[in-house]
């Protein structure tokens, strides 16, 4: 998961690109005729200083390495922000990044 | 009549089951909406996700898509509102499987101004529904595709 965060004019600007197949689970496997199972993210959310500042929530369509961007008030250059996906399957990667 | 200690155990447990049923759609938003982003309608998407299909077309909200898209794969999709007690930004692509796509919760202080990328498997319509006020608002634009991007 890459993050890059940006602190400007009292906002926190917060672009993610989550490393992920988001396989729908419809999708056949050209060489053996079966169906690759499903793996999406399905949810992922954003903390500062333990507060929640953003809950996205997927299905299956949306895009391969999922891509996000939001904003939040408050902030401040330095801070830490801990991220946190968790797929259909129980994989959970976690990431800290720092405002810049 | 009288109730035996385990028979007014029993009726606690279940009594505090049927509560925390009840509350768990208000107050957690943690569990993942299933029966929504499972939905094969939108209508019923729109139930399970808001208890109601009742969306009142807005144009404050703005709902930025392109109109063709080559590639149903990634469709970039930006939505934004000046409303005032955004609650939540919802996506949903009417023709999809499964219509939900994604689902935002805005706490207080975060903007009302979010972008993905989702997946069209045909050319359908779609639409962001804010929810502010208590009240759901909608906005729609029709996207053509040349390339579905649900594979198989």
């Amino acid at each position: 998961m890459k993050v890059k965060a940006k602190f400007k004019d009292g906002i926190t600007k917060v672009r993610v690109l989550a490393k992920h197949p988001m396989e729908t689970g419809r999708r056949v496997d050209k060489e053996t005729g079966e169906k690759i199972p499903a793996k999406y993210i399905q949810e992922l959310t954003c903390e500062h200083n333990e507060k929640i500042v953003f809950v996205a929530q997927f299905g299956t369509s949306v895009s391969k390495n999922p891509y996000l961007a939001f904003a939040f008030e408050g902030g401040k250059k330095g801070d830490t922000l801990n991220l946190r996906w968790n797929d259909n399957t129980g994989d959970i990667e976690k990431k800290d990044a720092k405002i810049k | 009549m009288a109730i035996s200690r385990r028979k007014f155990l029993n009726m606690l447990t279940v009594g505090s089951a049927a509560c925390l049923t009840l509350l768990t759609p208000i107050t957690s938003w943690a569990a993942w909406a299933s029966d929504a982003f499972n939905a094969d309608k939108p209508e019923d998407a729109y139930k399970h996700l808001f208890g109601s299909t009742d969306a009142q077309e807005s144009d404050e909200i703005k709902l930025k898509v392109p109109k063709i898209a080559e590639n149903g794969g990634a469709v970039p999709v930006s939505v934004k509102t000046t409303m005032k007690n955004v609650e939540s930004i919802s996506i949903f692509v009417k023709d999809n499987p499964q219509p939900l796509t994604a689902s935002f919760q805005i706490p207080a202080g975060t903007l009302a101004d979010i972008s993905t990328r989702i997946r069209l498997a045909q050319t359908s319509t779609v639409t962001a529904v804010i929810k502010a006020d208590g009240k759901l608002y909608s906005k729609s634009q029709e996207v053509k595709v040349t390339i579905g991007g649900c594979g198989g």
